[in-house]
């Protein structure tokens, strides 16, 4: 895959701001005239990575390579790339005509060619008529034009593209990506494209690389992500999904909201824990009881424009998200079923939290930098341990009185019947939750974990 | 670190050299007798006598006066000049600030002139006149600019709140003006109790400030005692700024 | 309402008289030639026509005064705007600790009292055993200018889109021509007026410049008034150069003002 039609390739790529790390090991080639998007959360270390490719920031560890040459020491005034920043950054002392020359007129191009470059790039961005407009009077669409003109015009290897549409109203933003993907076929060269809109990244790439928390998680076609997503932060990401807890009982066989179900994944083993996606659109109403593998009774339905999106209760407890164009009267009893096709399963993460821990004392353990009470029978003070703790078994409060831990919520995930919390502690680390009480991404918690909950074990190196 | 950052370097060596370093010396010539051994006896002598004392206490005084007579004066000016409905324009403004490029020794003169031609008798009246004429732009830009930025709905949602207008002013714009009262009075008190020449023109010399002693034992080669009594007036600063503080992090 | 905005006006107006009005005397009485400030002895343009042709007692000194406090002031903001304008790019990219240190050490200066400026620089003169005159004096200038072209031009950092700079590398131009092209165009409007309150402060400063000239005999235009009025007698010819040096000010910001009030229409 590696071969000549790479043009960047990105290997073993680490920054950290002090001990602050916000990319860990970005592995990544980009291929001649791709569209590639970076899409993750804010904070994701996106826009990081776009910023080391550009040069505005030196990697920590790790290297660039722009068509096989390490282009790391390269300031970014010499790298054959272009970038059209976030709020477009337009120079506000200069009018349409100069500042899309910029570039030209440092390279001290003949002023009969810059201004025949400079036209045939307005035109390409349909911006002919505004060359000597006072940037500061253009709309954000047309800044965003002049923008894309400036950063074209220096006829770069790869174009990059910071979050370039998020400034802008919906209507315009649709009007802009057709318009983007458009240029992109024509011009032919290499985007990058930075955004946290998932339908944006959906509609405009050829590649979609998302990220969360400086790491890659899974890189592939619209199609493969949306379809095929390797794990529940993914799945949550992209697009609407109900994910849920599940077992594997054997290959083309798994059990979830106390259901079983036919499904095509295999290799997972016999009896194992994973977590299982459906997509709204993929669960289908029915008359036929032959067809029917589990009864609800239908809580909400909202008209969405196209389709009506509804939830449900099923007859076990669950309650999952349903998109359908046809809507079912609220508290009708409805006979559902999903095809093999459409059941996603992926491997679970963890089944629970897991952390090196040291015995301190009788009765007492360290992990997470915390002295925790514990059950130590068994274990000799010193000894280096495996402390396990079931996800529901951790409680949250919210303050800080009593709390061993405290942290926020960054991740909320819901699985049918319960929230799976990641919760990152304020020294450090994170910790999963199981719980039935509603938070809010961000909010502040304390963490209490009762004695009998921590469960030791001896310390396995290498493993999980 | 971004490497721009070290742009200030030059700037910060500046300051260690042409603003520290003589704040030190401050100290360390108030603590020194003439040949350069340590002594207390300079600031002994300030706290000793009469003369420095009453001289001392007298700026304190006029300076009180004088902020507390720019802030009367100059508030509901500010508050008029940032009112769009009873200002419209904004070359009032610039005429406010427009006196201060002339001169102010040349205004200074020209005002005890007035005073001695209309009969008024140079002293302390002409003094505290002379000076809220010379400070009064000081505290007013700082208000005006203040009023002016000021977020025009806080006062509109205490009115829909049912709060009259008095209730307005004093709950809501005069609390948020604050800051730019504290700038004013910072830009007219410390000028005040230190200034010289513009007391003693419109006293005829006959009330001594405390800049006026400073000035008067520099120029008399009486450095160490003129450092201490510096060292009294930095001392005052302090204490002053530190007031200011507290109240800006209070609102 | 109508009441209010009445007794407001009125105010303003009254608070504008009784500012101009020693201004205004100066004026008037530039049109005699008594040499005390309030004495009439009927109209005559003949202190305009000594300041021009330098026909008074001590022309040479009132002359070189003038020089020196336009020499003073230009030397003086013109570095304290190079001196601040680097200072607060580099400020705006601090973070933390570093930032808080050099924001409270840019405050001392415009804290400070001009005597306790003028005094402090003094020992620091005599400390270092330096002679004094021009050099201190613009040294001393800078010092207490300068917060002021920081404090003008940090406004313009933020407000600048933090990308303006990166984007011209990105299109090719070397850091210092992003520098020249990019971020000084977008500073201009904040060290133009630092610059010109610099001048200002520059040209209306008496303390500080009394302790800091030395015994060389310079003196600016303030000092030489101080001790012009301690003789006890003003030179006349002070008048009429006042009252031209108040109607070029009143020019230029009249022109300022226009030029502005054009430019929000075309906005």
């Amino acid at each position: 895959m590696r071969g000549k039609d790479t043009i960047i390739n990105i290997e073993g790529l680490s920054q950290s701001y002090g001990d602050k790390q916000v990319l860990h090991d970005i592995n990544l080639y980009v291929r001649r005239g791709e569209f590639v998007t970076l899409l993750g959360p804010s904070g994701c270390g996106k826009t990081t990575l776009l910023r080391l490719i550009a040069g505005f920031l030196q990697p920590t560890e790790g290297r660039i390579l722009l068509e096989g040459r390490d282009i790391s020491g390269i300031p970014p005034y010499r790298r054959p790339l272009n970038t059209v920043f976030q709020r477009y950054a337009l120079f506000p002392h200069l009018d349409v005509y100069d500042n899309v020359a910029f570039g030209l007129k440092l390279q001290k191009v003949p002023e009969d060619e810059i201004e025949k470059r400079v036209k045939r790039v307005l035109k390409l961005v349909s911006m002919s008529d505004y060359e000597d407009r006072d940037v500061n009077s253009l709309s954000g669409g047309q800044q965003q034009r002049v923008a894309i003109a400036r950063a074209l015009i220096n006829q770069p290897r790869v174009l990059l593209l910071d979050e370039p549409l998020a400034a802008l109203d919906l209507k315009m933003r649709k009007d802009m990506q057709i318009e983007l993907k458009e240029m992109h076929k024509k011009l032919g060269i290499t985007f990058i494209y930075v955004t946290h809109d998932q339908e944006e990244a959906l509609t405009l790439s050829d590649t979609i690389v998302v990220m969360n928390e400086g790491i890659i998680q899974q890189i592939g076609t619209p199609i493969d992500i949306y379809n095929e997503p390797v794990n529940a932060f993914v799945a949550d990401f992209i697009g609407d999904s109900n994910i849920l807890n599940g077992k594997m009982f054997r290959d083309r066989r798994v059990a979830f909201i106390k259901h079983e179900f036919d499904c095509v994944d295999e290799g997972f083993g016999e009896n194992v824990s994973v977590d299982v996606v459906v997509r709204p659109e993929d669960i289908y109403f029915t008359t036929d009881p032959a067809k029917c593998q589990f009864t609800a009774k239908v809580n909400s339905c909202t008209f969405k424009g196209v389709h009506y999106e509804m939830w449900v209760d099923t007859d076990t407890g669950y309650e999952l998200m349903i998109q359908d164009y046809d809507p079912y009267p609220v508290g009708s009893e409805v006979m559902l079923y999903i095809d093999p096709d459409d059941i996603q399963v992926m491997k679970k993460e963890r089944r629970f939290n897991s952390y090196d821990a040291r015995v301190t004392g009788e009765g007492k353990v360290m992990f997470l930098d915390t002295e925790f009470a514990c059950h130590t029978e068994g274990f000799n003070i010193g000894d280096q341990v495996r402390a396990d703790i079931r996800f529901e078994r951790v409680d949250l409060l919210d303050h800080e009185e009593g709390a061993d831990l405290t942290g926020n919520v960054v991740f909320i995930l819901y699985k049918g019947d319960h929230y799976h919390l990641t919760v990152k502690i304020a020294g450090g680390g994170h910790i999963w939750v199981d719980t039935h009480d509603i938070w809010d991404k961000g909010d502040f918690v304390g963490i209490r974990i009762l004695p009998e909950d921590i469960k030791l074990s001896k310390a396995l190196s290498g493993d999980e | 670190m971004n490497k721009r950052s070290s742009w200030a370097l030059p700037y910060f060596i500046f300051l260690v050299l042409f603003v520290v370093l003589p704040l030190l010396l401050i100290i360390v010539y108030a603590l020194q007798d003439g040949s350069g051994r340590f002594t207390l006896s300079n600031l002994g002598k300030f706290f000793t006598d009469r003369d420095s004392l009453s001289t001392f206490a007298l700026s304190l005084e006029v300076a009180i006066e004088n902020t507390l007579l720019c802030i009367l004066i100059g508030y509901p000016a500010a508050y008029i000049l940032a009112d769009k409905q009873l200002n419209r324009s904004a070359v009032t403004v610039v005429l406010f600030i427009l006196p201060m490029w002339i001169n102010a020794l040349m205004r200074t003169l020209a005002t005890a002139e007035l005073f001695t031609m209309a009969g008024v008798h140079l002293g302390k009246g002409t003094l505290l006149f002379g000076m809220c004429y010379d400070y009064l732009p000081f505290m007013i830009y700082p208000i005006y600019n203040q009023l002016n930025k000021m977020d025009k709905s806080y006062a509109e949602a205490a009115q829909d709140l049912g709060a009259t207008p008095g209730e307005v002013f004093r709950k809501v714009t005069l609390p948020l003006s604050m800051p730019g009262v504290w700038s004013g009075v910072m830009m007219v008190f410390m000028p005040t109790v230190s200034t010289f020449a513009i007391a003693e023109f419109l006293t005829n010399n006959k009330i001594k400030l405390f800049g006026t002693i400073i000035q008067e034992n520099i120029n008399n080669s009486m450095w160490n005692y003129g450092a201490a009594l510096s060292l009294v007036m930095l001392v005052i600063i302090a204490i002053t700024t530190v007031l200011q503080k507290e109240d800006a992090d209070e609102s | 309402m109508k009441a209010k905005t009445l007794a407001a006006r009125a105010y303003i107006w009254l608070l504008l008289v009784v500012l101009y009005a020693p201004i205004v005397f100066i004026a008037i009485f530039s049109f005699t030639e008594a040499k005390s400030l309030g004495n009439w002895t009927g109209f005559s343009v003949n202190l305009y026509r000594n300041l021009f042709t330098g026909a008074m007692q001590n022309s040479s000194a009132l002359i070189s005064a003038v020089e020196n406090t336009l020499l003073i002031a230009l030397a003086a903001a013109a570095a304290a705007t190079l001196l601040g304008t680097l200072a607060a790019i580099g400020i705006y990219n601090m973070k933390g600790k570093k930032r808080q240190t050099l924001t409270f050490l840019n405050n001392i200066p415009m804290i400070n009292p001009d005597i306790i400026t003028g005094v402090s620089l003094f020992l620091l003169f005599v400390f270092l055993s330096i002679s004094q005159g021009y050099l201190t004096v613009i040294l001393a200038h800078i010092t207490f200018c300068t917060p002021y072209v920081v404090l003008n031009v940090l406004p313009k950092l933020s407000q600048m889109n933090p990308n303006v700079y990166e984007a011209a590398l990105d299109l090719g131009a070397t850091p210092s021509q992003a520098l020249w092209k990019v971020l000084v165009p977008a500073l201009r409007p904040g060290m133009i007026s630092g610059f010109i309150l610099s001048f200002t402060m520059s040209l209306d400063d008496f303390a500080v410049t009394f302790f800091t000239r030395g015994t060389i005999g310079l003196d600016t235009l303030s000092t030489y008034i101080y001790a012009d009025a301690r003789k006890g007698g003003l030179t006349p010819e002070l008048k009429p150069l006042m009252t031209l040096l108040f109607l070029a000010v009143l020019a230029v910001l009249l022109v300022i003002n226009i030029r502005q009030s054009k430019n929000s229409e075309k906005a």
